[in-house]
């Protein structure tokens, strides 16, 4: 992790993490005989001696309850740390625990046997079914019927900066210095646990190097890192997690299985649509990703049903990955939908044209905006759409298949809570502002200074910020594409508040704390963005070798706050959408459930050479129903669509539908 | 074991474990930060440095084996930890064209991108080049081609292209 400044002084112990090599069964013996013998070697953390988590707590997150019990839950779990004087040592010393272990089977994927169950919830807190009308009638009686099942793999969010905690307890209070999404989310995650106030652990996390949804909570390193430093009060702990171990440790997107069947009029309308995912949790706590939910959203159609089924393994825990429910769900209804336009001989923007609804087919409500159509034309005209030819296989460019394709893609609108944020007058027309949010590396210390600046009528320049520090106060995760609306609205509420009570030439040291103030016109909309992704693929006519020269992202997402950071979203989310779409795909072993694939070498994402021109665009508006600023979020629209977008161009190229992630070359040589 | 090496003009000489990595050294014992960990393994490019001028990564070179070397990281292409006024021409390109975004891979870049184009200019082909025995062009499929050891999970190869791409221009 990148803060000299914010380290927590020289003389730091480093920690490392022993992993378990079974899927289930019990630790019967740590010997760490060897690993103290080795020179440098501190100390040995084990459930036998680790400092007791918990106490008191109902229910406590059981990711977090590391080295308390013998119960090994999946392969690759921390069974035991090795702290040494160096990273040298606490590595070899790593290498030096015997672990032994009683083994039980395990169930580590997910098949046509598998049990499978209807969670409550899915993530954060969807309806897990939905059922308007009566799709299984409309189906029988559609005069077209797309009906097919679409695969999404594991993947990993791999931030470029792996995970890492400092952590030092100087006997009453734990300071963390931790690369997270959400520096409060994670003290109050960890403070009940360690049987302490919330105050009493400070989380900053200064400069941090990409999330994706995996630095979105607090996960099992951590809180190692916070057993071991309380085993060595006053020196500071280090851990850094291993780029291998982020692949057991640190979540992961689920693999899906979506079976959908579309039923439509001979123009293409749609009279329903059935979304039934399977898709897997670990046994031990769950993540349910809302894979449906922008199902219930997307098209209008009389009769919907949408369903999670849940597997629950003996695997490492999933959690949030960019567009979580949306990416994978998306990718398959808008291949479907592409199989759709071709089964109608419909052009696939006609297509979603006719299926656009005037309210949210889920609530009723009045979306606050949807400007799909309106993305999907600006996107056609740039993208020449007029010019593609209707049949697939129809273009070639000496040896390689040319193909177009169009996906929607969406995202709701989030305005989280419980955030706070504060505004001290300085000397010289200067303010302080603080917001215990946190930067991953998107920009919002930019956005949040040119907020704070606007709400107080001031230059950018008389804005000193504070963020990234959960002692700040609470505020929510970088994370849901919320930061910019939530933190942002808090900002403007405490600046508000700030000249309401002591006026435009305030003397030095006073201070407003304020939350969001609530927009009522919010609960009676409902509240997206939208855009159109559209690729071109070029796919090799003897070795199958896909190439995207050409991506475009027209997007309706709100009120841009600053082009050049926006304009990096989208670009970040349509690149790892081509990633997910050519490369992403974490392999899990079926015999011992960890994954094969667990390094950059072998699970690959997207590289320079992969992209080609790739262009972000937006339309100009402001949804003040959604955010004091007028904006809507964009962190992670630019990756929802955009795999079914390539698939689809893949389809037009060849000729060849392919129906899971990722789209690789072996589907294209015969 | 000791070993003396020049690391962005400054002299070191110090006693290394012999497990210890270069990139190690840099960040652990000798405070230098710009070259980041992304995987340890050689697979990302994020701690990518000039090496007796030519770029190299930190995490599959081992200290001891470093003696003599003169070792250039991003911050020593700025002239120094106080070099934020005199940024390299490749730096400011970067700034310019928003090169980046969480930063994390970006010292990497940059110090790959200006050893990538000294190496264009000393007549090295790649893989993409058309003619292997001719002077490569720095063009777009060149740069991306040479530039593809350098990860960057935040996608912000759009910017970093053109970026080089102009650095490349101005040193033709
Ligand atoms: S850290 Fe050296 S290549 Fe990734
Ligand atoms: S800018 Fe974040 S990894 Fe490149």
């Amino acid at each position: 992790m990148e803060h000299r400044e914010g380290a927590l002084g020289k003389d730091a112990l480093t920690l490392w993490l022993v992993q378990s090599t079974i899927a289930r069964g019990r630790v019967l013996d740590v010997d760490a005989e060897a690993a103290l013998a080795h020179p440098g070697v501190v100390s040995v953390l084990d459930h036998t001696n680790a400092p007791i988590l918990g106490q008191g707590v109902d229910e406590p997150d059981l990711e977090l309850m590391v080295l308390q019990s013998t119960e090994v839950r999946f392969r690759g779990q921390v069974v035991a740390a090795v702290l040494a004087e160096s990273a040298e040592a606490a590595r070899e010393g790593a290498a030096l625990v015997r672990v032994s272990y009683a083994e039980q089977d395990a169930e580590v994927e997910f098949g046509p046997d598998t049990t499978l169950e209807i969670p409550d919830k899915v993530n954060p807190d969807y309806d897990a079914t939905s059922d308007d009308g009566d799709v299984d009638a409309a189906l029988a009686q559609a005069e077209v019927v797309v009906d097919q099942t679409y695969r999404t793999p594991y993947e990993h969010n791999n931030p470029l900066e792996p995970h890492a905690t400092t952590a030092l307890w100087d006997g009453e209070r734990l300071r963390l210095v931790e690369a997270s999404q959400g520096p409060y989310a994670v003290a109050s995650s960890l403070a009940p646990l360690l049987g302490l106030d919330v105050a009493d652990v400070v989380v900053t996390s200064p400069y941090v190097g990409g999330g994706f949804g995996s630095k979105g909570m607090a996960h099992a390193p951590a809180m190692t890192a916070a057993l071991a430093a309380i085993t060595a009060p006053r020196r500071p702990v280090r851990l850094a997690v291993t780029r291998q171990q982020m692949f057991a440790l640190t979540g992961y997107r689920t693999r899906t299985v979506s079976h959908f069947r579309l039923g439509a009029r001979p123009d293409g309308v749609l009279v329903a649509i059935d979304h039934d995912v399977v898709e897997q949790t670990s046994r031990w706590k769950e993540f349910a990703e809302q894979t449906a939910t922008s199902t219930r959203t997307m098209y209008a159609a009389e009769n919907r049903r949408t369903v999670h089924r849940l597997a629950r393994l003996d695997v490492a825990v999933p959690s949030f990955m960019r567009a979580p429910g949306e990416m994978p769900g998306m990718f398959a209804h808008e291949v479907a939908m592409d199989e759709l336009a071709v089964a109608c001989g419909v052009d696939p923007i006609v297509l979603r044209e006719r299926n656009e609804p005037t309210v949210d087919p889920e609530t009723g409500k009045p979306f606050s905006r949807r400007r799909l159509v309106e993305c999907l034309q600006r996107g056609a005209e740039l993208f020449d759409w007029a010019e593609r030819p209707d049949d697939a296989r129809s273009r070639a460019d000496g040896v390689w298949w040319v193909g177009t394709g169009v996906a929607s893609s969406t995202y709701p609108a989030k305005v989280m809570p419980a955030n706070q944020a504060t505004v001290t007058s300085c000397e010289a027309g200067e303010y302080r502002v603080e917001v215990g949010a946190v930067d991953i590396g998107t920009g919002s210390r930019t956005a949040m200074k040119q907020i704070a600046a606007d709400a107080l009528g001031v230059d950018p320049s008389c804005v000193q910020l504070e963020m990234a520090d959960s002692s700040i106060g609470p505020a929510t995760v970088a994370g849901g594409s919320s930061g910019t609306a939530s933190w942002g609205a808090a900002v403007v509420a405490a600046a508000q508040l700030f000249r309401a009570d002591h006026g435009d030439s305030p003397d030095p040291g006073l201070q407003t704390t304020a939350s969001a103030a609530d927009i009522p016109a919010a609960e009676d909309h409902a509240l997206h963005s939208f855009g159109a992704i559209f690729a071109e693929v070029r796919v090799h006519r003897w070795t199958g070798e896909l190439r995207v020269p050409r991506l475009l992202g027209v997007f309706s997402a709100g009120r841009i706050v600053n082009p050049v950071l926006a304009r990096s979203q989208f670009y970040g989310g349509l690149i790892m959408g081509l990633s997910s779409g050519l490369h992403e795909d974490s392999y899990r072993d079926p015999r011992f459930g960890h994954v094969v694939t667990q390094d950059l070498a072998s699970y690959h994402v997207a590289a320079h050479a992969d992209i080609g021109d790739v262009r972000a665009e937006w339309l100009d508006e402001e949804d003040f129903v959604v955010s004091p600023m007028g904006t809507r979020g964009l962190g992670e629209i630019g990756i929802v669509g955009t795999a079914a977008a390539i698939a689809n161009a893949a389809f037009h190229a060849t000729g060849v539908r392919v129906r899971s992630l990722p789209v690789t070359a072996d589907s294209f040589v015969s | 074991m000791s070993v003396q090496l020049s690391v962005d003009g400054r002299r070191v000489d110090v006693n290394v474990d012999p497990r210890t990595t270069l990139l190690d050294l840099l960040r652990e014992r000798l405070d230098v930060i710009a070259p980041k960990k992304g995987c340890d393994h050689g697979q990302c490019g994020s701690c990518t440095v000039l090496l007796d001028g030519r770029r190299h990564l930190t995490c599959l070179a081992l200290a001891v084996a470093q003696d003599g070397a003169e070792i250039v990281t991003a911050e020593g292409l700025a002239g120094g930890p106080d070099g934020e006024h005199d940024l390299h021409a490749m730096q400011r390109a970067f700034l310019e064209h928003d090169g980046y975004q969480c930063g994390y891979c970006t010292p990497g870049q940059i110090c790959s991108a200006v050893g990538m184009l000294a190496e264009l200019a000393d007549g090295h082909p790649s893989h993409v080049s058309p003619d292997l025995t001719a002077a490569p062009k720095a063009t777009d499929e060149e740069i991306r081609e040479r530039m593809s050891g350098n990860l960057c999970r935040c996608g912000a190869y759009v910017g970093i292209l053109a970026a080089i791409r102009q650095s490349a221009q101005a040193s033709a």
